[in-house]
């Protein structure tokens, strides 16, 4: 069975040298989308990912990042839109600092792509209908 | 060729009427040629779906017994307040309107979640609304308090009446400076981080009939998602700007002052708006249709948005300070690519109007009009041209000294 999650890592300053993610790839077959990323050499790092693979290899790959050290958490804020809210005007377009929103080319309808959301936030007040919703 | 309303009426009662939308004409036209297209073309709809501030509804909420006079004295509707100076139970809502303890700007940028507007949305969405009011109470009308919930179905009137409408043209709003700013044009991000533009473009009434030789005092539309009416020439009603070839204005001109029942609207087209910084307001949808009398009103509807201009403002500056300065003109097709250049720089752009609800509204009246539930109107009177010398006078300020 295939899973998708989205979480947070927090990298002790010991782990930030370890390419973490490529082992999570490599070794158990997982795709990864990074939505957030600080890392520095030295320095605790944070990784905000969704990550898609069969549940065992999943299951497996936590296991690993709590092994290395990695404190692992689920992302407790989402950012979703009330479709029924929602008027297609578009002045979420350029207020989206990772282009979450796009135009479908032919009805100017306004797209959410919702995995390439970094929950900062910025659309929800600037929206205004407000149909987009800080979830914790 | 020309027709009158009064035959195209007749084709509609009969369902034999032929529509389009201000977008399907532009294409159609072309290929059948503008003589033939205007002999078979009865009517063009067309559609915006825009924040409108200058939008407010009035209520007459019945007598209640004993009597109260809300006239002179403070009502409140879910705490947004109302304009009482009117007779006894006729109260005014506008759609800016905000509660007392909103702290504004105060916390800024201020958030604005709920207004005149947002009443508006609910009134018309059938929910109680809660009315508190004092009054200093008379022989004739002795009561001076009132808490009740009203009901729009409950009460005797309800009549949107929006004096400035359906803007033909806007402006482009950028921002020069280095903060962000928060304006009726939206977020604004700074050094040129992207430009908001405000019309349907090619689907907009106005634009669609830009000498006003259509759509006059007492022309039917749909407003609201239900019918209203012309009832004027909106305020700042301004014909007398620079124009294309086609007639189109390059900036803000005209501008329609609309009126209907509001018991027969529904909340999908008068959506309770808040723009961050800025304030409260009610986004309304209106399509207007334009009867093809002659070839010359079809290729005024064949508008294209590469033909439709409009100017590009800052801000920072230029707009508040109220000067005249513009940083250049693009036109509708740009502004819709995503990606206009100004000063040299790629800016991305955003809409506030929103497209497909303009789409749709233009369709919805299509499709009144093709089953014969919406007759044309003939107009009572013009909305003034260019020649009955109208301008749009800044405020001459004269200081008071006493």
């Amino acid at each position: 069975m295939d899973v998708s999650r989205r979480i947070v890592l927090h990298f002790p300053p010991r782990v930030t040298g370890q390419p973490v993610v490529y082992r999570l790839a490599k070794d158990f077959d997982l795709s990864f989308n990074i939505i957030k990323a600080s890392v520095s050499p030295g320095e605790e790092g944070l990784l905000v990912m969704e990550l898609s693979g069969d549940q065992e290899n999943y299951d497996k790959g936590m296991q690993y990042l709590t092994e290395t050290g990695v404190k692992i958490q689920s992302l407790s804020q989402d950012v979703v839109r009330d479709e029924a809210q929602c008027t297609h005007c578009g002045a979420c377009i350029t207020i989206c600092p990772s282009g979450a929103f796009s135009l479908e080319p032919k009805t100017r309808k306004v797209l959410f792509d919702h995995s390439k959301c970094v929950v900062c936030g910025l659309c929800v007040k600037a929206c205004p209908p407000r149909a987009m919703r800080l979830y914790f | 060729m020309s027709k009158t309303i009064a035959e195209i009426n007749e084709k509609i009662k009969r369902g034999k009427a032929v529509v389009l939308t201000a977008v399907e004409v532009i294409d159609l036209a072309k290929e059948k040629g503008i003589s033939k297209a205007a002999e078979e073309i009865d009517v063009v709809t067309t559609g915006t779906f825009s924040p409108m501030c200058s939008s407010g509804v009035f209520l007459n909420i019945g007598h209640s017994k004993p009597r109260i006079k809300l006239g002179g004295g403070e009502v409140y509707l879910n705490d947004v307040p109302v304009y009482t100076g009117l007779a006894a139970v006729d109260i005014f809502l506008g759609a800016t309107a905000i509660p007392e303890d909103d702290p504004r700007n105060r916390f800024y940028p201020g958030e604005f979640n709920y207004g005149g507007g947002h009443v508006i949305e609910e009134l018309v969405a059938g929910k109680d609304v809660k009315l508190v009011a004092t009054a200093y109470g008379t022989d004739c009308y002795p009561r001076k308090k009132l808490e009740t919930w009203i009901n729009l179905k409950d009460i005797n009137n309800a009549i949107l009446f929006n004096v400035r409408n359906a803007s033909q043209n806007y402006e482009v709003g950028v921002n020069l400076s280095d903060r962000m700013l928060y304006t009726y044009m939206g977020v604004l991000k700074p050094n040129l981080g992207n430009a908001n533009y405000c019309t349907s473009g090619e689907l907009s009434p106005l634009l669609n009939d830009p000498y006003y030789k259509t759509i006059g005092i007492g022309t039917r539309v749909f407003f609201g998602g239900g019918v209203g009416y012309v009832a004027w020439h909106g305020t700042q009603h301004n014909p007398d700007v620079s124009r294309t070839a086609n007639g189109v204005p390059k900036e803000p001109a005209g501008a329609l002052s609309l009126i209907g029942d509001l018991k027969q609207m529904k909340p999908e087209w008068l959506v309770g708006t808040s723009m961050l910084g800025y304030g409260c307001t009610l986004t309304v949808g209106i399509g207007v249709p334009i009867p093809i009398l002659s070839e010359e009103l079809l290729r005024y509807t064949m508008v294209s948005d590469a033909e439709i201009f409009a100017p590009i403002i800052d801000y920072s500056e230029a707009y508040p300070q109220g000067k005249p300065d513009i940083l250049g003109e693009v036109s509708y097709a740009e502004l819709k690519s995503g990606h206009i250049e100004v000063q040299g720089k790629d800016v991305p752009t955003s809409s506030l109007s929103s497209y497909p609800k303009a789409v749709e509204i233009a369709n919805i009246l299509k499709d009144w009009i093709k089953k014969g539930e919406f007759l044309l109107t003939e107009p009572v009177a013009p909305l003034p041209g260019a020649e009955s010398g109208i301008t749009l006078k800044p405020l001459k300020e004269r200081p008071i000294t006493e």
